[in-house]
Formats: C-alpha cells, structure tokens, sequence
C-alpha cells in the first residue's frame, strides 16, 4: 500500500518550520506510527518523534494528524485515508504547546496545569485502622478519568486554551475530578471553590472537542460538567458560570423556553452595571436589525414573564424529573 | 427522498433574537417542498447548560420533545446545532438505558406520552442531503452564487462527539456543508476555525475568551478572501454576528464579514429574495454580499 505524508519540520536551533513528503510502501495494516518510524529508518534519520509502547499505553506519541490530535500508534493510515492510496497525510506536532523538534512537543505546561490541581488525594483525620473503603459505583465513575495516559491530545486541542493559556484545560480538570469525587479526598469543597475560579471550571464552553479527541475515552469534558454539578451542590455559587446555569435553568422551568434578555444581567449580576453597560452597544445593534425579543422583556419568575402553550404540563416533568437522580453511593467501612 | 413530512423543533434562538432564520426555515421548506408540523408545546433541550446542574431534567424534557414528535408519527427536524448534540447524546443515554427510559416514560404517562427509541432526528442539513438530496437541490438553482466564497461553520455539537452522531452511517456529515456550498455554485473557503467553537456558550461568563474565538474565526476566513460564512447553528451565528462589532473590538482585527444561515444560503440560490428572509435584518450588513451576487449571471 502507498502512504503520503506532508509532515511538519521544525528547526530546534533557528525555530523555522516547514512541510517534508514522504512516500513509501507500506502493510496494508500499517498505523501512523509504524510509517512514522519507517520514513526515520529508511527515509530520513533526521525526523524526531516520540513514541515507546506501540500500544496506545504510554501516551508518548500525541501528534496532529489531518488538523485533530491523536495517537499516532492507534491511528490505522487504511482509517485515516478511508482507503485512498492518494490522500496525503498532514502530520504535525500537538498544538498548544511548544513545539521542541518536528513532532516532539515541550510538554511542561501540561505538568504545570496538572500540578496546579493538586493531583493526589489528601485525607484529613485519623489513619484507618484497616484498608480505605469505597463504593463500586463510586470506582467505576473515576474509572473514566483513570483510564487517562497524559497524551496531551486534549490540551493539543482544546480551543479555549488556544484564546486563553490561563485555562487549566481538559486533562488537568478532568484529574481534578478523579480527586474531587474520590470519598477519600476530604478537601472536596476547598478545591470545588478553586476550580470556580477564572481559568477553571466554568472557562470551558463545552465544544466537546477533548472528548472527540481523547484516545482512552476519558471524555474531559464531562468530568468538566459534573465537576460543575458537585460545585454547585457544594454552594458555590458566586460566580457567572453558577448564575448562568441558574438563570438559564429557571428560564425553563418558568416559560419552556429560553429568555435571551434575561441571561446576561442574570450571569454577571443583575447590579454589575459596568458589566451590563458594555453589551450596550451590542444590545442597541441587535435592537436596530430587530433582533431584540421584545417579548421576553419581563424576567423569568415575574408575573407575566413569557411562556410557552402548556406550561403546566412541563411544570409536572420538571418536578417529576426530582426523582431520575442517582442515589449517592454509600461510602462504608 | 425519505421523508417529506417532519416534526419540526424551532428552538429558543430562532423563535429569540434570530427571527430571521424562523422566516426563512418555513419559507425554504415550502419552497423545497417539506412539510413541517411545528411542535409549539416543546421545551428547550437544555443546551447543554441546564445538564451542568440537573441532567435528568433535561433528559426527561427532551424525551418529551421526542415523544410529542412520535405522536404525531413524524421524524423530528432542528435547525440549531447545539439542539442536535443534545438530542443525539439524550437519545443515545435513554437507549443505552432501558431501566431509566421506563422511569423516564412513567412520567411522559401523566400526559399521555411515550417514547420509544429510534426516532430519526435531523438538523436541517443533514435532512437537506440525506433526505432531500444535493442532485435535486442543484436542479432547482436559478440563481447559481457563482464567485461567491463562503466558509462553512458547523458549530460545536452537530460534529462532536461524532460517536453518537451517526458518523457510521453517515461518514460525511463533518463535509456537508462543504457539499451544500457547492452544490449551490459558491467556493468554499477552507479554514481552520470552520470546525472549532464559535465561544458563544461563555460570552457571558468569559466575555473576551468569546469574542476572541468568534474575532479569530471571522478573521481567518475573510483573510483567505471569504464573502460570508454560513452556519446551520443559530448559537453561532448570534455570536459571529450580533456580536461581531465587539469581537472587532477585542480582538482589534479588522473584520466585517456577514454571517448567514443555512436555509438563507439555498434561498439566494433558488432565487428567494433575500428581504424575504430578512436579510436585511442582521448586524453585519449582508449588503456587499448581494451586490456581488446581484453582479453574477443568473441562469435562464
């Protein structure tokens, strides 16, 4: 089988980069990786990678393929090109992180976010007098984010990250769940109230692309939206993200659907008038080009706010919906 | 074609700030001849924000939507990418989970409803070439956007997790709207940022993180000579375009490039005029955009 690879050169020494083509013979069950290293063995010795395991564990091989981060030894090039000995691949080093030499990253901002969580768990109280126990459920939920093997695909790809290198990003956050929601960490709410932060938890617009991207089924992005959950519960709640979430949510509750006029005021505080004053313009255009629902200009929860046709009906689901709630599993021993 | 006749779910934006694309829905269906029942009594699907403090209520709200569109015995239609996601992942955790459907049922009973899994649930454009077909699209072109360059932006949840989004089935749901540009006559415009988040979900919590993602986008694509960018999500085009002066403003780029829904691009093309679908009611004027399109030939 033929492959084509476009593959991205950086000079370490003058820090330029360019494109080199490749083409080679190679197995039909041939993954990235396998041709990677054929090219350095018999193409071109001067092309830098990293890999070890060959077998998606280690977590050394992350690199841009055709625009997304992936493992390169997980990736068959027969599923990339969907069999089209003429598609070239364009293999390039993880983004959002230096990059060192051709396809090798410097990887010391990922440790730094992953250090900024805190990523042990930290008891308080006296030592048990036997093993430390904890619900199956419980273990099989943290699962997800065990399972992660620091590949740095999801901070390659994250797209807030790329505005806002302030972000913690997905693999840090999603360690961060792995702690939080272990019932042997008893500094549940401290860390919760931390995450809430700028840069946290309520920094991340939910584009799923960690979860997409994620080679070990990790999906980020959901620890990201129950650490959301477990905040709230814990009654953080002074921040844009929590009233966001609560003004969106009992705009439904009150009409069904959503009231778009209320949901500024209602996230940055309906007294932040420095706040509020800088949409203004914004909220004039929309008005002149008729995009200001007028209909919606009484706040949710206000008699005469607006409502859908057969809100009693909804109203009933919604209380009802009480009773979907997993139990919380008991912790014993 | 597989269905004519759809249940069709607005959402909040269309039926909100974006009354332009409402219009243009109805208008284009009536023109491409699809019937849709809209489904006034349905609740928002959550968007993904109320699932951060109670999933179960937005799971239970939109087997609602989907059991209201299977008693009318109707596939379900959106025109918004972020309801698409929702509904795609809400449908896949009540099939996956038989013993929480049934709890899930017991309410929808009080009402009289019930939902049994595999109800087909399109976007607009998925529907318009899975289900309608480009081949007969292009037939009814009368005015082809010959010379035009648009670049697609396809918004966060109609792409990901492409796990639950029929990618199996359906391999080339990540290029319709490449497809649906050029079946129209326009270029496409190939960009980064086509694929990427339009930050829209946290303008309210990180504003200059939003407008810098939307700011960046627009830049790209007009860099590499776009005329307009056209969206199947009106979360998106709220933050491309009602809030592209700011994004301007934040990112210091200099952009001024009109944003379009989808149903208005197939409009242009099958010869609706544009006021009709108030194109002239967007914050970044659409007007260069149909000077250029009114220089065009037109088909006889």
């Amino acid at each position: 089988m033929k492959v084509k690879l476009k593959v991205k050169r950086t000079n370490p020494e003058t820090g330029q980069s360019g494109y080199s083509q490749y083409e080679i013979e190679a197995a039909e069950n041939v993954t990235l990786l396998d041709a990677l290293i054929q090219v350095r063995e018999y193409e071109d010795g001067s092309l830098a990678l990293r890999c070890s395991c060959r077998s998606a564990i280690c977590g050394s091989c992350s690199m841009r393929v055709d625009g997304r981060a992936r493992l390169a030894c997980r990736a068959k090039v027969l599923a990339i090109t969907r069999g089209d000995e003429n598609h070239e691949m364009v293999v390039e080093p993880m983004g959002n992180m230096p990059v060192i030499k051709d396809l090798v990253n410097d990887m010391d901002s990922f440790w730094a976010k992953m250090r900024q969580v805190d990523p042990f768990l930290q008891p308080e109280g006296p030592e048990p007098t036997a093993e430390y126990r904890v619900p199956n459920e419980t273990m099989i939920d943290l699962t997800h984010t065990m399972n992660c093997i620091m590949c740095g695909a999801c901070v390659s790809d994250c797209t807030v990250l790329e505005v806002d290198k302030n972000f913690i990003a997905p693999a840090a956050l999603a360690k961060a769940y792995r702690v939080v929601a272990d019932p042997r960490d008893d500094h549940e709410h401290d860390r919760l109230q931390k995450l809430s932060e700028y840069g946290g938890i309520w920094d991340c617009t939910r584009c799923n692309m960690c979860v997409e991207v994620c080679p070990k089924g990790v999906a980020p992005m959901n620890r990201i939206l129950q650490l959301r959950e477990m905040a709230l519960e814990n009654g953080i709640k002074n921040n844009a993200g929590a009233r966001h979430t609560n003004i969106f949510t009992k705009s439904i509750e009150d009409g069904g659907r959503l009231n778009e006029v209320w949901m500024l005021p209602g996230s940055v505080g309906m007294f932040n008038l420095p706040r509020i004053l800088k949409e203004m313009p914004g909220a004039l255009k929309m008005a002149r080009a008729g995009k200001l629902p007028i209909g919606q200009a009484i706040p949710p929860g206000f008699p005469g706010s607006h409502k859908m046709k057969g809100m009693d009906r909804v109203r009933n689901v919604v209380r009802k919906a009480a009773s979907l709630k997993p139990k919380k599993p008991e912790v014993t021993g | 074609m597989e269905y004519s006749k759809w249940a069709f779910w607005p959402g909040c934006v269309a039926k909100g700030a974006a009354p332009e694309l409402y219009l243009a829905t109805n208008r284009e269906a009536k023109e491409l001849g699809i019937e849709l029942v809209e489904l006034d009594q349905a609740t928002c699907t959550g968007a993904g924000v109320i699932q951060e403090q109670n999933p179960e209520m937005a799971d239970a709200l939109n087997a609602r939507t989907f059991a209201l569109a299977q008693q009318l015995g109707l596939p379900l239609m959106n025109i918004c990418s972020t309801c698409q996601g929702i509904e795609s992942m809400v449908q896949d955790k009540l099939t996956k989970r038989p013993e929480y459907l049934a709890k899930v049922n017991a309410i929808l009973a009080d009402e009289g409803l019930h939902y049994t899994p595999g109800l087909v649930i399109k976007n607009f454009l998925w529907l318009l070439v899975e289900d309608f077909g480009l081949d007969r699209l292009k037939k009814m072109v009368t005015r082809p956007l010959t010379g035009l360059r648009v670049g697609p932006f396809y918004g966060c949840y109609i792409l990901r997790p492409s796990s639950i989004l029929g990618k199996e089935e359906h391999p080339d749901r990540d290029h319709y709207l490449e497809m649906v540009i050029e079946a129209v006559g326009a270029t496409v415009v190939d960009y980064e940022g086509s694929k990427k988040c339009c930050g829209f979900p946290i303008l309210t919590i990180n504003r200059e993180n939003s407008l810098t993602q939307a700011g960046n986008h627009i830049h790209e694509a007009q860099d590499l000579g776009a005329d307009a960018l056209v969206s199947p999500c009106p979360l998106c085009h709220l933050n491309l375009d009602a809030q592209q002066p700011a994004a301007k403003q934040v990112t210091g780029h200099d952009i001024d490039l009109p944003i379009i829904h989808l149903p208005q691009l197939i409009g242009l093309a099958i010869g609706v005029p544009p006021k009709e679908m108030r194109m002239d009611h967007h914050v970044v004027s659409t007007k260069k955009l149909l000077e250029k399109l009114a220089a065009a030939p037109v088909r006889a």
